[in-house]
């Protein structure tokens, strides 16, 4: 909290006593103000800047220690950053999530717009569309990775039996190296459309209305409103959406934890399931920190370079 | 970041879209309905029916569940799950511990962001912009880099293992401070100006003038606040290690490697961790759709 306490100047020679006691009284309803100000924002502000400011610097003090959190912890420099560029695992979490960002990114953002434009008709259901598609962004991911496990699981689930009925291939999923990340993305995908959904329908719905007139006066048929009036309209909400997306996905945890655990062969190993099982798990804290900074890193780099580019392109999302 | 979001309205989402003037209805002559319904009938369906299958499904016994070819509709209503997870687990507890950490982050946020929100909207005091600008700031941390510090931090002070490690993070948080001040500026000037000629505190101001008015706002973050806390999942992974005090998220996952097979108990689980969240949902979709399109977010 900030101190409301201040030195007093010594009055300045030359003042009337009207004058002295003026500013006085200026003074006072200044520090009264600082003082109310205070007790509004004080403990919310307090809180926030104590559990991510401080913590987010000590992460960095402890990036360069080897810190089990038993013995005393040992300064060794940047060690674990070097360990780290050589760390065929870390590679491979990196290259899991960005094969993770670019699947999720694009199939969600289209999906958005094309479900946004279905539901934006006026056509019986869709009341009942909406809710259906909305509903699973409410579902835990600790519920929702359960769910995943059950419907597809190799031998009872639901998904292997549809295979099943019409004569495909019975597939392994979630216990195939080579699928489960793919399972992982559609997973992923149930759940976090409903919202991209929800982001383009609001979108859409204020698109002033004269500009799709003045259009349709002017001879342009369907797909010419959608190529010139609607797509240039959304693209802000594309930038925001975009953004918002790959920060979600380059975060990607909870259903790799409630699913995969990481494999099978660590082919879903993910950049923070890797921080989750260095730092809790094998109890290297200082290492797990120093991945953590490298994700933070990467996170802001690809977050400005997407705004940047954005604003190179003038489509005024920020 | 919300800018762009926060101008489209509740209304417009949950009512179907009014005729457009001067536009001919087109019939196209092939299908009887919409070609619209072959694009979102599949789709609804494939987003509804794991929900409702988890739901049949909890009220299978394990030999049905696990009978081939898998079954869809239970044979009988059978409670064995739901019995079997609040008897053979401490899941009552988790259920109660879930509760208490959501119910905590909702009135903390509620209490703490709007005292914040308006103190940085609207009264003035030295260190006001230093304050809401390294709040803002912290915006751009993700909480993975935060979770190892934040974790030592709180097995020093001796938090860790507690209710306390899951919802002390949980009481406020720079986005809804955030949110209430933005909410806070569109507010006319002029009740809050006419209250204080009358004499009233800025306290009174902000209790009686204020808050009133911010329903909405208050409204959208309770709402986000809920669906976030209660669906938390990493954060009380790593903090508690002590089953009870474990939330039901964390709970669940554990089940994975211990009942693998006990189907009808995650099942009802399940349908315990999300029900609330999916009734709560349906009964205020206005509200909910449009904190999403205000906020833009979750966790």
């Amino acid at each position: 909290m900030a101190t409301t306490t201040e030195l007093e100047p010594a009055a300045p020679p030359g003042r009337s006593d009207a004058d002295r006691l003026r500013r006085k009284a200026k003074r006072r309803r200044r520090r009264r103000g600082d003082l109310t100000g205070w007790v509004f924002v004080g403990p919310a502000t307090v809180l926030v800047l104590g559990l991510s400011i401080f913590p987010a610097v000590w992460a960095f003090f402890i990036s360069r220690k080897r810190w089990d959190l038993i013995r005393p912890p040992k300064d060794v420099g940047w060690k674990n950053y070097q360990v780290l560029i050589r760390d065929p695992e870390v590679w491979g979490a990196i290259q899991h999530t960005l094969f993770f960002t670019a699947l999720f990114v694009p199939i969600s953002i289209l999906m958005g717009i094309v479900l946004a434009i279905a539901l934006n008709q006026r056509i019986r259901f869709v009341a009942f569309y909406r809710t259906a598609i909305f509903i699973p962004f409410v579902a835990s991911a600790a519920a929702t990775g359960i769910l995943a496990s059950f419907v597809f699981e190799p031998q009872y689930g639901i998904a292997n039996d549809l295979l099943r009925r019409v004569h495909l291939t019975q597939l392994g999923f979630l216990e195939s190296p080579t699928q489960a990340m793919f399972i992982i993305v559609i997973i992923a995908l149930w759940g976090q459309v409903g919202f991209t959904v929800v982001v383009y329908l609001a979108a859409l719905q204020d698109i002033p209305q004269d500009i799709v007139e003045a259009a349709m006066i002017d001879g342009a048929n369907r797909r010419q409103i959608f190529r010139y009036v609607t797509m240039p309209e959304l693209a802000p909400v594309t930038v925001f959406t975009a953004v918002w997306q790959t920060i979600t996905a380059l975060q990607l945890f909870d259903i790799v934890f409630t699913t995969t655990r990481g494999g099978p062969l660590n082919s879903t190993t993910t950049l923070v399931y890797y921080i989750y099982d260095q730092a809790f798990r094998a109890n290297r804290f200082g290492y797990g920190a120093a991945v953590s900074y490298v994700l933070f890193a990467a996170t802001m780099l690809i977050t400005l370079f997407m705004v940047w580019y954005s604003r190179r392109t003038k489509i005024e999302a920020f | 970041m919300a800018s762009i979001l926060t101008r489209a309205t509740a209304d417009a989402l949950t009512d179907p879209p009014v005729e457009k003037p001067g536009r001919k209805r087109r019939r196209r002559g092939i299908l009887p309905f919409s070609a619209w319904h072959l694009l979102l009938m599949p789709v609804a369906i494939i987003f509804a029916l794991p929900l409702v299958q988890m739901v049949l499904t909890s009220f299978m016994t394990d030999a049905d569940i696990n009978s081939f070819p898998p079954k869809f509709i239970p044979r009988s209503i059978n409670f064995g799950g739901y019995v079997g997870f609040f008897t053979d687990t401490p899941a009552a507890r988790w259920l109660v511990n879930t509760t208490i950490v959501a119910t905590i982050a909702v009135v903390s946020h509620l209490v703490l962001c709007s005292l914040a929100g308006y103190g940085y909207a609207r009264l003035k005091f030295r260190g006001r912009n230093l304050g809401f600008f390294a709040i803002v700031g912290t915006i751009m941390i993700p909480v993975q880099l935060l979770m190892i510090p934040t974790y030592v931090m709180f097995s020093k002070i001796g938090v860790v293992d507690t209710l306390a490690a899951a919802f002390i993070p949980w009481l406020t948080s720079a986005f809804g401070i955030f949110l209430m001040r933005q909410f806070f500026l569109s507010l006319p000037k002029e009740l809050e100006e006419a209250a204080t000629i009358d004499g009233c505190s800025t306290l009174g101001v902000f209790w009686r003038v204020v808050l009133p008015l911010a329903k909405p706002a208050l409204a959208t973050l309770a709402i986000f606040t809920l669906l976030n806390s209660w669906n938390d999942l990493i954060w009380p992974l790593v903090a508690i290690n002590n089953q009870d005090n474990f939330t039901l998220q964390v709970g669940l996952t554990t089940f994975q490697g211990t009942r693998r097979t006990q189907w009808s108990l995650l099942m009802a689980g399940n349908v315990v961790a999300t029900m609330p969240l999916i009734i709560g949902f349906i009964a205020a979709q206005r509200q909910f759709v449009a904190t999403m399109t205000f906020s833009g977010l979750k966790g």
